[in-house]
């Protein structure tokens, strides 16, 4: 036996132990996430109790250093807990854009102080984190960002609106893109962590045509923000913000895969009787579980150092076109029981799919940056 | 999914850098297509293969060869893709080594294989789209062996075999796959007529016809009546192979395509500087990725016995012939007038992608299979 059958052998014990029955059932909804937070509420017992065991160990994340609150696992170790955690269907213990996307910037950017401080915060979902990049007249073009932060000597001054800020309403912290020069338009970036309590904050969510309002407008009027939190250096802040977007991407390009428990294949689900939509699901199909081919792929690439850079531009583009292919082919399988708004998830998830090839860089902005950094193409 | 070792990388160098030098259009496939080749490839070639133990690469250690697996065999098949490079390969040191692989016939054909001076043909086609199940061709007992009637086409180097696998039914009816019994043609069998023919791409296919061709029963390939099992061994292993040859022929349109946006200028700017093209060419990139990866998911699959093997192969033969349809036709397109002449390379991958594309069946069939597989 090696070591590393060993380690699973450990795990499955230590899962089917500690891992409550509830927490084995399939997500609903988005809403079946547990978020953590200063101002969550846990669902169940059951959601709480996950949360702790797995906190403990630090396997909220596996592969983080355990100095920061992280399991201290190797890349195949992490892989061997994903693998025993999909075959009881454990849901993830907490979702976090402090996971996904603030932990890997800090580890790579932050301050030793910095990294202790927060990072712990974050796996043990402690801090509900937002992220504050778009602004009104900045979307595609992020690095136009206005949003302002003056030195004041012992804090900076930030004045200005976020907008797309997803669940800003309910976050505790914001990481945020803000200027701090207009002698250039990306070397005048900063990068700032501050708390939604601070005086001058607010938040008003916004409706979308899905029904939901998981995005806010974030108003900043005159918030003072203590020197000491910037990530990396003063009008260096794009590079932690591009680095970051990289993560984001990935995350997003998951999406492609399924979400929630749901299978990747729609024909199994839909069990089309129609020839012509059966052949059109089965086209969808082939491409879907050639995706899931490749995000194995890539994910194996990433790890190793083996992709380019640029390549979670890629697996952003197709994973989040391939997510709206499903959403309108599940609405065309279910006919007018899809149409249906009130208990109908179906409509609500193929609206809200929309928003998948425009947040975090639209497709065409995607696809842009493989033409210029991939494909090195001329003139970009 | 695992990445490739160290001695798969070595492999692959190995092979992009030989069929780069000597696989090349101008080398081969212009040469055998202006000189009017019956074979339409080079023998030599083949040889040179043989010298590098790539026709062997199928082949179990325990008959002399490398032992590898369909992983391999991929990185290979990629690199003919690329170049065009009219070879054997496919059919016989890959889908025949599988149909022979542990049978009687192994000890016969596995040494002219490993020297390079055997080639192999499938002959499983009785009607222009692929359907295995369908095998109609008649093989009936007579004395201690066969006699064989019928007709066969799409029979790829059919006319420069050294020995036809040929399926045929010994019980059932056409659709069942019980019943099917693979035999070994000899190409002097007599009642047989090989029309050899030249197809789109200047690949050579055949037509069979087999006139009461009468066979001994140890030309039996396996099990009588249990010839799906070598079959689909077979035909899993080409499917495979042709979809990292499919991820080949697209990723090399696409490389001279791009080559092109780089240099042609028209309203006083590189093409390649407009967006219209820049995001085509990038979709394209993305889709030639994904292809590649189903193609190794499919081999891996292989190499590993995976329960879910079939379906793998099915997945990533759809997706390359797809993905491979688009990366000749953007291609095509985007080179504009000169796109559309012989001197041009262009227009010979989309001639190969559409030979490529239907054998072993098409885009269409491997859809199918993969509802079917799932159940629906």
């Amino acid at each position: 036996m090696t070591d590393l059958d060993g380690f699973r052998s450990e795990t499955r014990a230590w899962l089917e132990a500690n891992c409550p029955a509830e927490m084995r059932e399939p997500m609903r909804s988005e809403a079946d996430a547990c978020w953590g937070g200063r101002n969550w509420t846990f669902q169940s017992d059951a959601q709480r109790q996950w949360l702790e065991a797995m906190a403990e160990r630090g396997w909220t994340v596996p592969d983080w250093p355990k100095d920061y609150g992280g399991g201290g696992l190797s890349a195949a170790e992490a892989r061997v807990l994903k693998e025993e955690m999909q075959r009881i269907g454990a849901r993830p213990p907490l979702t976090s854009f402090g996971i996904s996307m603030l932990g890997p910037a800090l580890l790579k950017f932050g301050t030793e102080e910095q990294k202790k401080h927060y990072l712990g915060q974050i796996a043990r979902g402690e801090i509900r984190w937002c992220q504050g990049y778009s602004e009104p007249g900045a979307g595609s073009d992020l690095a136009g960002l206005q949003t302002k932060a003056e030195d004041k000597g012992d804090h900076w001054l930030v004045n200005g609106q976020k907008v797309w800020t997803s669940y800003a309403d309910k976050a505790d912290w914001i990481f945020c893109l803000v200027r701090t020069s207009t002698d250039s338009k990306q070397g005048g970036i900063s990068f700032l962590l501050f708390d939604m309590e601070t005086p001058g904050v607010s938040t008003k969510p916004i409706l979308l045509i899905s029904g939901s309002s998981p995005f806010c407008e974030t108003f900043f009027d005159d918030v003072k923000v203590p020197k000491e939190q910037i990530v990396g250096e003063v009008n260096k802040g794009w590079d932690v913000a591009k680095y970051l977007l990289g993560h984001e991407r990935e995350m997003i390009a998951g999406m492609g895969l399924g979400t929630g428990g749901s299978s990747v294949t729609l024909g199994p689900i839909t069990k089309p009787a129609d020839p012509l939509l059966r052949a059109e699901i089965a086209a969808f199909d082939v491409d879907a579980l050639a995706f899931a081919a490749m995000s194995e792929r890539f994910a194996a690439m990433w790890k190793a150092g083996e992709a380019h850079p640029a390549s979670p531009s890629m697996m952003k583009y197709a994973g989040t076109e391939l997510n709206k292919r499903r959403n309108e082919l599940m609405m065309a399988a279910g006919g007018s029981d899809a149409l249906e708004w009130e208990n109908g998830s179906t409509p609500r998830s193929w609206l809200r799919s929309k928003g998948n090839s425009i947040e975090g860089g639209t497709s065409e902005i995607q696809l842009n940056i493989v033409a210029k950094h991939i494909l090195r193409l001329p003139g970009t | 999914m695992s990445l490739l070792t160290d001695d798969q990388k070595m492999l692959q160098e190995t092979a992009a850098s030989f069929l780069a030098e000597e696989g090349s259009i101008a080398k081969q496939l212009r040469h055998w297509r202006e000189i009017g080749c019956k074979d339409g490839f080079g023998h030599g070639l083949w040889k040179q293969f043989a010298e590098l133990g790539m026709t062997g690469i199928c082949i179990p250690e325990s008959h002399g060869g490398l032992g590898l697996g369909a992983t391999e065999a991929t990185l290979v098949l990629e690199e003919i893709g690329r170049n065009l490079t009219p070879s054997p390969f496919l059919t016989t040191a890959v889908a025949g080594v599988r149909a022979l692989e542990g049978t009687a016939h192994a000890d016969r054909w596995f040494p002219g294989i490993l020297s390079g001076e055997v080639v192999l043909a499938l002959a499983i086609e009785e009607g222009p789209r692929h359907s295995p199940e369908h095998t109609a061709l008649e093989a009936k007992r007579q004395g201690n062996g066969f006699v064989l009637n019928g007709k066969k086409q799409f029979v790829v180097q059919g006319g420069s075999a050294d020995m036809i696998v040929a399926a045929a039914r010994t019980s059932g009816s056409p659709g069942d796959r019980e019943g099917i019994t693979l035999f070994a043609v000899p190409k002097e069998a007599s009642g047989l007529t090989v029309d050899s023919q030249a197809l789109v791409d200047s690949s050579k296919a055949a037509r069979l016809k087999l006139a009461n061709v009468e066979l001994d029963a140890d030309a039996v390939i396996g099990e009588i009546d249990g010839g799906w099992q070598p079959l689909s061994r077979a035909l899993a292993a080409g499917s495979a192979g042709a979809a990292a040859e499919l991820v080949g022929v697209a990723s090399g349109a696409s490389a001279i395509t791009l080559d092109y946006l780089r240099q042609r200028k028209q309203f006083g700017k590189l093409i390649g500087e407009f967006q219209a093209l820049q995001h085509r060419a990038a979709h394209l990139y993305s889709e030639i990725e994904i292809a590649r990866a189903a193609a190794f998911k499919a081999a891996q699959s292989l190499d590993t016995n995976d329960e879910s093997a079939e379906l793998h192969v099915s997945v990533a033969k759809a997706k390359a012939a797809d993905v491979a349809n688009l990366s000749v036709r953007e291609g095509v397109q985007m080179h504009g007038g000169i796109g559309m002449t012989d001197e041009h390379d262009i227009g010979l991958f989309m001639k190969r992608e559409a030979v490529l594309g239907e054998l072993f069946g098409d885009v269409y069939f491997h859809r199918n299979r993969v509802a079917e597989l799932s159940g629906y």
